[in-house]
């Protein structure tokens, strides 16, 4: 059981589906050219009212006009299959995409780490449903064999002693050979597999194409050829397009959402984060709009993704309705889980200040949330800065100073204040055209505040107030 | 002369309010650092999970004395603490003398009505130790939202009043009203206890 091959046999519907506000309902793709258009696949809701694939649109339209059509995209289905893929490659170093409808992936190695057989095969399981893509899966010693397997059983594990016996049962139509291969040999009276493979070789060379002998060698993993792997992208970038212009802010959540679970998906294939990605919103006539979210450290939870793209949305003025909506993310750095503490004493449910900055910041502002440190200056509106991550020495901070400083200082209102400490003379600033020069008393209200104010050198008032004693 | 009740009858039946609850919380309040007012406080410290309302007069008579040392103890031991829309800036020299760990210390930036919800959030979070915030124009509701978070995120909450508002009812689990002259404490509301008559004197800063 070296290779397991993860068989997607409603690859184009899932991709559609998924992302299609009520899955339940009857859902086709149509395909073809203009004047002879047939359905492509169908959903169960769809087949209930009778409708099959390759039927044409028109004999569809007749039985039921409740279906709902959509145009079956080649290019789209090819890109749920590197999605899957980047997903895979979270498992195995060697994901395989060159199969038809399928992703093989070396697993002999990853055992080591996500556990047996069985249990791995569970958890592939429980993602790709998580995914919203219907599978069979099926491991074997090589990756030909496990794709021709997959497409009899599901669940199905061989290894080296049981896969002959299991490659002879299969059909030659099942086998993965060409449409008129099968029928040749079909039409010879070789019905399975192991009919075929007891046929002399020279005798298959003969008859048949290279390519024949060639797959049969393959299957029985002669063909020892390195297959080509899958190489994730750099960077994430998916789109989607409605069918229809949507007005609605809450028709948005839900494409929004597979759009923030596909990033996180590939994040964790990538063990990267996201620390920065841009929401494209495509209109009909207008330039798109676009909504940039920043976050302060890396992030990969899908569900975090999507509050935080959410809380932007609900700000952000979209000028018209939207006909598609684009996410790409460029900057992944690392991602380094929060480490935390195995006897901590908070609460379980209790969110990290990660997360809870990241959604003020997305509600209220980038710049809205910061530390406080302080700053060698004496000047007051120099001594400190919001930026919690700069050091100073303390030992030059023992004077006397309020716990508020105005933002500006304010004339002194009132009568003449009682003098409690002070004067204290502040000058500095000369060499950054920031020139202080004040004198600095403790006063106290007739309201029995404290307060911090300052005047000209050498005279007693007027003053200014700078702080509050508080 | 009718029939003279006496006082264990009395009490028996249950028929005179004795104006005392019978058990008296656990202990296990943060501890404010005014030895006399934990004396006076039913859990002998600020209430764990709970929102505090502070009412001042005006700015600058002490406030912030008063919770500087639970702050300095909270950052010191790994908490973090939380300032949602202070009115003026937080002066970091003197709040670093005031024994506080400046690397504890987180403040936002919110308008009168964003401030309101960050604060809610820090509260139900968990995240936070403890949060302070000004809402000086919030009704009982929105109080009431506060104290909520406050227990659901096990956090001790701050806010900061005007004295106007002493006549309101509050459900907040302690009210302390802070006079300036002569300087001293008042509890106006405990929960858990009846307040205590008399102020607690607040020893003014020397020079």
């Amino acid at each position: 059981m070296r290779w397991a091959c993860l068989l997607f046999p409603h690859l184009a519907l899932d991709g559609v589906l998924r992302r299609h506000p009520s899955p339940d309902a009857p859902v086709a793709l149509v395909t073809g050219p203009a004047h002879r258009r047939v359905l492509f696949a169908v959903n169960p809701a769809a087949a209930a009212l009778g409708l099959r694939a390759n039927m044409s649109v028109t004999a569809a339209q007749a039985i039921t006009s409740a279906c709902a059509l959509t145009e079956y995209d080649i290019e789209t289905t090819a890109r749920y299959r590197q999605l899957l893929a980047g997903w895979a490659y979270r498992f195995s170093s060697q994901v395989v995409t060159d199969f038809a409808d399928a992703i093989v992936l070396e697993v002999a190695q990853s055992m080591m780490l996500f556990g047996p057989w069985p249990r791995f095969e569970a958890r592939l399981r429980e993602e790709l449903t998580d995914l919203g893509f219907r599978h069979r899966i099926v491991a074997a010693p090589n990756a030909y064999a496990a794709r021709a397997l997959a497409n009899l059983h599901d669940g199905l594990g061989v290894d080296e002693h049981t896969v002959d016996r299991a490659l002879g049962q299969v059909p030659v139509e099942y086998s993965g050979l060409d449409a008129d291969v099968a029928t040749a040999l079909a039409r010879m009276g070789l019905r399975r597999l192991r009919q075929v493979f007891a046929l002399p070789r020279e005798t298959v060379a003969r008859r048949f194409p290279p390519t024949v002998l060639a797959h049969l060698d393959a299957l029985r993993g002669a063909d020892k050829t390195p297959l080509t792997c899958y190489q994730p992208p750099d960077w994430f970038d998916e789109r989607i397009e409605f069918d229809h212009e949507v007005e609605l802010y809450t028709a948005l959540l839900f494409p929004l959402r597979r759009l923030t679970s596909d990033l996180g998906a590939y994040l964790a294939g990538r063990d990267g984060g996201v620390e920065r990605f841009v929401l494209r919103f495509e209109h009909e006539s207008v330039a798109p709009t676009q909504i940039v979210v920043g976050l302060l450290a890396p992030e990969r939870n899908p569900n975090t993704l999507f509050d935080l793209a959410r809380e932007r949305l609900e700000h952000a003025e979209i000028a018209a309705p939207v006909r598609g909506m684009r996410l790409t993310a460029r900057e992944l750095p690392p991602f380094v889980p929060a480490s935390r503490d195995l006897f901590d004493s908070r609460a379980q449910q209790a969110m990290p200040w990660e997360q809870l900055r990241e959604r003020l910041r997305a509600r209220l502002g980038d710049t809205s949330v910061h530390g406080l440190s302080t700053q060698l200056d004496h000047r007051p509106e120099h001594a400190w800065i919001g930026d919690g991550s700069i050091k100073t020495l303390p030992s030059a901070l023992a004077d006397l100073r309020p716990g508020w400083l105005l933002e500006r200082p304010i004339p002194w209102r009132g009568a003449a204040p009682r003098v409690l400490a002070g004067p204290e003379r502040i000058e500095s600033g000369w060499w950054d055209s920031g020139d202080v020069r004040r004198d600095y008393y403790l006063v106290e209200s007739d309201m029995g505040q404290r307060v911090w104010v300052y005047t000209a050198p050498d005279e007693l008032g007027p003053f200014m107030v700078h702080g509050w004693f508080a | 002369m009718a029939a003279a009740l006496s006082l264990e009858q009395m009490l028996a039946e249950r028929r005179v309010w004795r104006g005392q609850p019978m058990h008296a919380p656990a202990p296990n309040g943060q501890p404010t650092g005014i030895a006399a007012l934990d004396a006076v406080l039913p859990h002998h410290g600020w209430p764990p999970a709970a929102l505090i309302e502070i009412l001042i007069p005006a700015d600058g008579v002490g406030e912030l004395g008063l919770v500087w040392p639970t702050l300095a103890h909270i950052t010191r031991s790994g908490g973090l603490v939380v300032i949602v829309a202070p009115p003026y800036i937080p002066y970091a020299p003197a709040w670093h003398l005031a024994g506080i760990a400046l690397s504890g210390l987180q403040v936002i930036r919110a308008n009168a009505r964003d401030s309101l919800w960050a604060a809610e959030q820090c509260l139900r979070s968990g995240a936070c130790a403890a949060v302070l915030c000004w809402p000086m124009h919030a009704d009982d509701r929105a109080l009431r939202r506060l104290q909520v978070a406050a227990e659901t995120g096990q956090a001790l909450g701050f806010a900061f009043r005007s004295h106007k508002t002493i006549a309101n009812p509050s459900p907040a689990a302690l009210r302390v009203a802070v006079e300036s002259r002569p300087r001293q404490l008042r509890v106006v509301k405990c929960r858990g206890a009846m307040p205590p008559a008399r102020a607690i004197p607040l020893v003014s800063f020397s020079y």
